[in-house]
């Protein structure tokens, strides 16, 4: 594997052994990971995984107790000034001025990045980001899909080389996701490095990496293809009536690690196939349901991820 | 059944409890206050400190009928009975003589520098004039811009004096001094309160705006999610704090000039000074006090914090900075703390540019105490401003 280990001029974030607590709760523990520059990485975990004190350590916002790195080069603790100038982040709540207008805080944000002309910057981005009609609005009054993409447009604002976006499409609209995605693509196409956090398994999947975080620990990373891969789990899909009363009857027996209800559809999975083939056997004669091998998807994956780290590390 | 077994039948039920459910909620919302009151730590001690803290500083330190002024004496001629007037000055525990002066430019500059209150002349030729029974002059000249400081001595001076003197002269029948006791309210001849309170005023008005404009600008940064992305951009503590304190030294200075001119045209102060060493003073001070709320700013956890913090300020500054007392009257311990209050400086350098027409030499060192403040408060800005939300 010695051939793929990049260069380090190609590697956008390098860090090790990150740790962080907070009043005696650690957060984050022995946190390694690497990100190859143009990458869009995906980071995904539960709620309170340690995600944002992440993103937070990576940026300069917090400090970690333990653990070092680089980003873009840098080292995180020295030179957290110089990383700064060259990382947009996009924080999970939007904190950008609500009582400022579209256009006051782009000239703002461009302004303290020493842009040379912010009006005219701040004017083009209004037209990228299609706010225009809106650039006199105040933030605080742009319904959620639009402050979204303010922020998105604000920390773009800089050219930064490293984009850090928390959970940004929390309780937007699915076509203002998906805008907002090919935004992000079409930015990697230009060789920005993205690191974005999320919960959506959609999300997830249109990553080019991806790293599974609980509890402060990465379980697992790789391309979702990878990760899926790296799962030992046998899947199968359920179609046919009946499926509620098929569900409880199969929740709890050998072999049976997870249930899913998906749609019309069922998703039984095991990490045991033998157990879990012996349990389903009888039920597969059954009339009216049929039974299909399948890929476990990437939320199968994770939810068995999430069961079992909850044993391992709470 | 039981007691509890009904309750539950009846919550089961859905059945409201209407007779116990106003107060049970009343209980409810006071349980949760009081646990919030206990977690804020700075609220609660504000709960003893306010009263206790500020009723003993206050109750000492403020006196109405102020005592041991600071008096200049300028001695043209040193005889026993120069001496005997002088001992029955300081007897009546009014006048407290610092310096001893010996020309007449000297003793005009302390008064107006505001360094003494009075000053008491005893001319040359003086004992003779009183042998011979001429009736020579005592000259005390007062500083009456602030008539209550002044006030309460001045009007006890000549009993004081005449029984202080009655058994040193020799002289015991005679129904008054055998000399006359000039007193020159120099500035505010009229006493009249107005003038002092006016130039006070600006100062004391000034303290609160300014206070407040900046004790809750970093705290609203934290409480509505801004400074995460603010912190997270190439910004220094130094730039947050120059950004946010100069529009309001222009907001103060309008203040300023307002309350001035409101000053001198409708109670028609004088303004005897430069306008130019005031406004440039008076801009000095609106920035101290923007940099001591902007201090408080970064100390305190949230705007509540923020403003508990200004008024515990602000008190003090209203009553240990010689606005609403003498500064002169209080305890040399008061007086400390009273001069690290930007309002004390300032007071003397209004009501000298404006009342008595000092100038900046005679308020160097008001100046520069105001200007080390100032300084003092940024650094500790810079110093307690949090580049990290560790």
């Amino acid at each position: 594997m010695t051939a793929t280990t990049p260069s380090r001029a190609d590697i956008a974030i390098d860090v090790h052994g990150f740790s962080k607590s907070f009043g005696g709760r650690e957060v984050v523990h022995d946190l390694s990971m690497q990100v190859k520059r143009g990458t869009i990485y995906g980071f995904i975990g539960p709620n309170g995984s340690g995600k944002t004190t992440t993103i937070r350590m990576l940026c300069g916002l917090l400090t970690p107790d333990s653990g070092e790195g680089t980003c873009l080069g840098y080292d995180i603790r020295r030179d957290a000034d110089k990383i700064k100038r060259q990382v947009g982040y996009m924080t999970q709540r939007f904190s950008l001025y609500q009582d400022l207008s579209v256009r006051e805080n782009l000239e703002f944000v461009a302004r303290l990045y020493g842009v040379r002309d912010a009006r005219a910057t701040a004017r083009e981005m209004i037209k990228r980001l299609g706010l225009n009609g809106r650039e006199e609005q105040l933030a605080g009054e742009l319904s959620g899909g639009w402050k979204q993409r303010l922020a998105l447009g604000a920390c773009t604002l800089s050219n930064p080389q490293l984009l850090l976006l928390d959970e940004p499409t929390a309780g937007v609209d699915p076509k203002a996701r998906r805008d907002f995605w090919n935004e992000i693509h079409a930015l990697a196409a230009r060789g920005l490095t993205v690191l974005v956090s999320t919960h959506y398994m959609d999300e997830a999947e249109r990553c080019h990496e991806i790293a599974y975080i609980a509890y402060g620990h990465v379980l697992v990373h790789g391309t979702v293809d990878e990760v899926i891969a790296k799962s030992a789990l046998t899947t199968y899909t359920v179609t046919g009536d009946n499926l509620t009363t098929l569900s409880a009857a199969l929740s709890g027996k050998p072999g049976i690690d997870m249930v899913a209800p998906f749609g019309t559809s069922l998703h039984v999975s095991g990490r045991d196939k033998s157990a879990l083939d012996a349990t389903i056997a009888p039920l597969r004669e059954q009339h009216g349901v049929h039974w299909q091998h399948s890929e476990p998807s990437l939320e199968d994956v994770f939810i068995e991820l999430m069961t079992r780290s909850k044993d391992n590390f709470q | 059944m039981s007691d509890e077994d009904n309750r539950a039948d009846m919550v089961a039920e859905g059945i409201p409890e209407r007779r116990f459910g106003f107060w049970r909620r009343c209980y409810a919302m006071m349980v949760k206050e009081f646990i919030q009151l206990r977690r804020d730590r700075v609220s609660f001690a504000m709960i003893v400190m306010i009263p206790v803290l500020q009723l003993l500083l206050f109750g000492y330190a403020i006196n109405t009928t102020p005592r041991n002024l600071p008096t200049a004496v300028l001695l043209q001629e040193d005889s026993d009975l120069a001496r005997s007037v002088l001992k029955a000055l300081q007897n009546t525990a009014y006048f407290h003589f610092t310096r001893e002066v010996h020309d007449v430019t000297e003793f005009d500059d302390l008064l107006l520098s505001g360094k003494v209150l009075f000053g008491v002349e005893i001319p040359r030729g003086f004992e003779r004039a009183v042998r011979r029974g001429d009736d020579p002059a005592l000259l005390v000249a007062a500083d009456a811009t602030d008539p209550i400081a002044a006030g309460s001595a001045l009007s006890a001076l000549s009993v004081i004096v005449q029984t202080a003197l009655a058994h040193d002269l020799f002289v015991g029948d005679h129904p008054s001094p055998p000399f006359e006791i000039r007193v020159h309210a120099r500035y505010n001849p009229a006493s009249s309160s107005r003038l002092n309170i006016v130039p006070g005023l600006v100062g004391t008005i000034l303290t609160m705006t300014m206070l407040i404009f900046t004790a809750l600008s970093v705290t609203r940064e934290i409480e509505r999610g801004t400074m995460e992305n603010l912190l997270s951009m190439p910004i220094t503590p130094i730039e947050v704090m120059l950004g946010k304190i100069v529009p309001y030294v222009i907001v103060g200075f309008i203040q300023a000039t307002l309350i001035i001119g409101i000053g001198v045209i409708l109670f028609g102060v004088p303004l005897l000074g430069s306008l130019t060493l005031l406004a440039a003073l008076s801009t000095l001070f609106i920035t101290a006090n923007l940099a001591i709320g902007y201090t408080f700013s970064t100390i305190a956890k949230n705007q509540l914090q923020a403003m508990q913090m200004s008024i515990m300020f602000f008190l003090p500054s209203i009553l240990l900075s010689g606005f609403m007392f003498p500064f002169a009257g209080m305890p040399v311990w008061a007086q400390y703390i009273g001069e690290g209050l930007p309002l004390t400086h300032y007071l003397r350098i209004v009501r000298g540019i404006m009342l008595k027409g000092a100038t900046l030499e005679n308020l160097q060192y008001d100046s520069i105490d105001l200007l080390a403040l100032m300084l003092l408060a940024m650094t500790v800005a810079v110093t307690r401003f949090r580049r990290t939300l560790d």
